[in-house]
C-alpha cells in the first residue's frame, strides 16, 4: 500500500532560504551570461537520476504553480516523489502544458518545440527546459551571441544529440516566443536563454 | 529578525518573484506580469523594487539604496534600514563597494560592473499607456511591435517646441524589440543603459510587472535623424565637488533666490 504521507528518504536543501537564495543568484548569473559556467554549490542529495545543479534548480524554481515535466529515465525511479514531496509541483505527462521539464537523457530527449514557446502577447509563458549533460567546457565548442554576452563566447557541451544547434537556431528564429534552457552537468549550470544566436 | 522570514517575503512568494526574473532576463524589456505582494509601506515608496531586491538579496550581499542619487534621503534611509533589519545585510553608500544597488529615479554616476546588479523602483511600467489607456491594446501593440505612436508622440514635441521635450523617462528600444519605459531617470542617464556590464532588474509594485535589461543589451532612445537624442548638458560645474560630467541638481541656498549646482550623486 502507498501511503499519502510517504516521506522520501533523501532531504532537501539544508537551509531552504540561504541554499535556495544561492542556487537563483547562480541560475540568474548564468541565465544574464548565456554560456558563462556558473557552480550551484548546490549542498543537497537527490535522488538518481537527478544532478545536484538540476535538483538545486527544481527545488529553487518549481512548486505548486508550476507544472513539472520528467523524462522517462527521471519518471522511473524515486525523483517524482522526492520532487512532490519538497516541491509540490504537479508532474505532467504530456511536455505541452509545462512550464518547467527536466531531461535525465539528453540522447532521448523530445524536441523542443514539444514544450511550450509562450504566446505573442504572453511569452514569459514558456517552458524552461532542464537538461542534464555530460560535461560542460568553455572556450570551444559552439560560439553564442547575444544579450548578456559583450562580443561572443564558447561553450561545449558533451552529450546532446545531433540535432540540438539546429533545434536552438529555430528556437531563436520564434523569438519573443521560444523556451529557455539550462544545462546542468553535477553541481554546474550554464543557460541557453532564446535570446542567444547559436554557430557551430 | 525575529518573526520575520529572511528578506520579509514569504519563501513561496520568492519563487513567484524568481521565476519572472529569470523569464524577464530571457526576454529584455518585456514586461513579466508577477503577483505583487502587500508591502509594510505604500504603493509609490518603491514597493516593486524592494520585492526584486527581496527576492535575490543574501546574507554576503552589500546593498546601496539611493533616491534621486543621494543616500540621505526618506525613502533611500527607510528602504536600506528595511534590509538592515529583515535581512541582516551590510548596507553601504559607496557605489563601488555595493553588490546590490536599488534606485529611485537615478543610475549612479560611478559606471556599474558586471558583478553588481542594480534595481530600479518602476511607478509605471508601461511606455505606451498615457497613450493607450487600455491594457489589452498595448498588449497587442508590443506583441506586433507596434510603436508608431511613441513616434507620433515624440514628433509631437518636435512640432510643438522644436525640439523632444520628454527629459526624463525617456522610452528606449531594447535589444531592437521591445519599447521599455527606463522609469523616471533624467535622460542623461539613459546612455548608461547602453551595453552596461550590470544587470538591470526594474520592478512595479501597483501595476504587478518586472522587466529587465540583460548585461552588453543594446539599449537605444527613440529619436529622429534630424532630432537626434541629446543629453541635458550645464555651464555650471558642481559647487561641492567640481566635477563637470555629472547630472546637477539647482539648490536654492538663501532667501534672496541664491543658488548652487552640486551633484544629485551623494556618492
Amino acid at each position: 500500500m502507498t501511503s499519502l504521507l510517504a516521506v522520501p528518504a533523501a532531504p532537501g536543501f539544508a537551509d531552504p532560504v540561504g541554499d535556495a537564495q544561492r542556487a537563483f543568484r547562480g541560475l540568474l548569473d548564468a541565465i544574464a551570461h548565456p554560456g558563462r559556467i556558473v557552480s550551484l554549490d548546490a549542498r543537497v542529495a537527490a535522488p538518481a537520476p537527478l544532478v545536484p545543479a538540476a535538483a538545486a534548480a527544481l527545488l529553487t524554481l518549481v512548486d505548486f504553480e508550476t507544472p513539472l515535466w520528467l523524462d522517462a529515465a527521471a519518471a522511473a525511479g524515486d525523483a517524482p516523489a522526492w520532487l512532490r514531496f519538497h516541491c509540490g509541483a504537479p508532474i505532467v505527462a504530456d511536455p505541452s502544458p509545462a512550464r518547467f521539464a527536466l531531461v535525465s537523457d539528453a540522447a532521448a530527449m523530445p524536441r523542443l518545440d514539444a514544450f511550450a514557446p509562450g504566446e505573442d502577447a504572453f511569452p514569459d509563458r514558456s517552458a524552461t527546459i532542464i537538461v542534464q549533460v555530460g560535461d560542460l567546457h568553455a572556450g570551444d565548442g559552439w560560439r553564442l551571441a547575444g544579450p548578456g554576452i559583450e562580443t561572443t563566447c564558447r561553450l561545449a557541451v558533451d552529450g546532446l544529440p545531433d540535432w540540438f544547434a539546429d533545434a536552438l537556431r529555430a528556437n531563436r528564429a520564434l523569438y519573443p516566443c521560444g523556451v529557455d534552457l539550462f544545462l546542468a552537468a553535477g553541481d554546474r549550470i550554464a543557460a541557453l536563454p532564446r535570446t542567444t544566436l547559436v554557430e557551430g | 529578525m525575529d518573526g520575520y522570514n529572511f528578506a520579509y517575503l514569504d519563501e513561496q512568494t520568492k519563487r513567484m518573484i524568481r521565476r519572472a526574473l529569470l523569464k524577464a532576463v530571457a526576454i529584455p524589456g518585456y514586461q513579466v506580469p508577477f503577483a505583487s505582494r502587500e508591502m509594510p509601506l505604500p504603493y509609490g515608496w518603491g514597493t516593486g523594487g524592494i520585492q526584486v531586491t527581496a527576492s535575490i538579496i543574501g546574507a554576503d550581499d552589500v546593498l546601496k539604496v539611493i533616491d534621486q542619487g543621494a543616500d540621505d534621503t526618506t525613502n533611500a534611509v527607510s528602504i536600506r534600514r528595511f534590509f538592515a533589519r529583515t535581512a541582516g545585510v551590510r548596507t553601504t553608500e559607496r557605489t563601488a563597494e555595493a553588490t546590490i544597488v536599488q534606485t529611485r529615479h537615478r543610475i549612479p554616476e560611478a559606471p556599474l560592473r558586471d558583478d553588481q546588479i542594480i534595481v530600479y523602483q518602476v511607478p509605471m511600467p508601461e511606455p505606451l499607456r498615457w497613450l493607450e489607456a487600455r491594457e489589452t491594446e498595448t498588449r497587442k501593440m508590443h506583441a506586433l511591435a507596434e510603436y508608431g505612436v511613441m513616434h507620433v508622440k515624440l514628433y509631437e514635441d518636435v512640432a510643438r517646441h522644436g525640439r523632444i521635450a520628454t527629459a526624463y523617462d525617456y522610452p528606449v528600444m531594447v535589444s531592437g524589440r521591445y519599447l521599455m519605459r527606463p522609469s523616471p531617470i533624467p535622460k542623461f542617464d539613459n546612455p548608461k543603459m547602453d551595453r552596461s556590464p550590470m544587470l538591470q532588474l526594474f520592478g512595479a509594485g501597483r501595476e504587478k510587472r518586472i522587466y529587465a535589461v540583460p548585461p552588453y543589451t543594446t539599449v537605444r532612445s527613440l529619436d529622429f535623424e534630424d532630432h537626434p537624442f541629446d543629453i541635458q548638458r550645464w555651464d555650471q560645474r558642481c559647487a561641492l565637488c567640481d566635477a563637470g560630467d555629472s547630472f546637477l541638481d539647482e539648490v536654492i541656498v538663501d532667501d534672496r533666490g541664491g543658488r548652487i549646482f552640486v551633484c544629485s550623486d551623494s556618492d
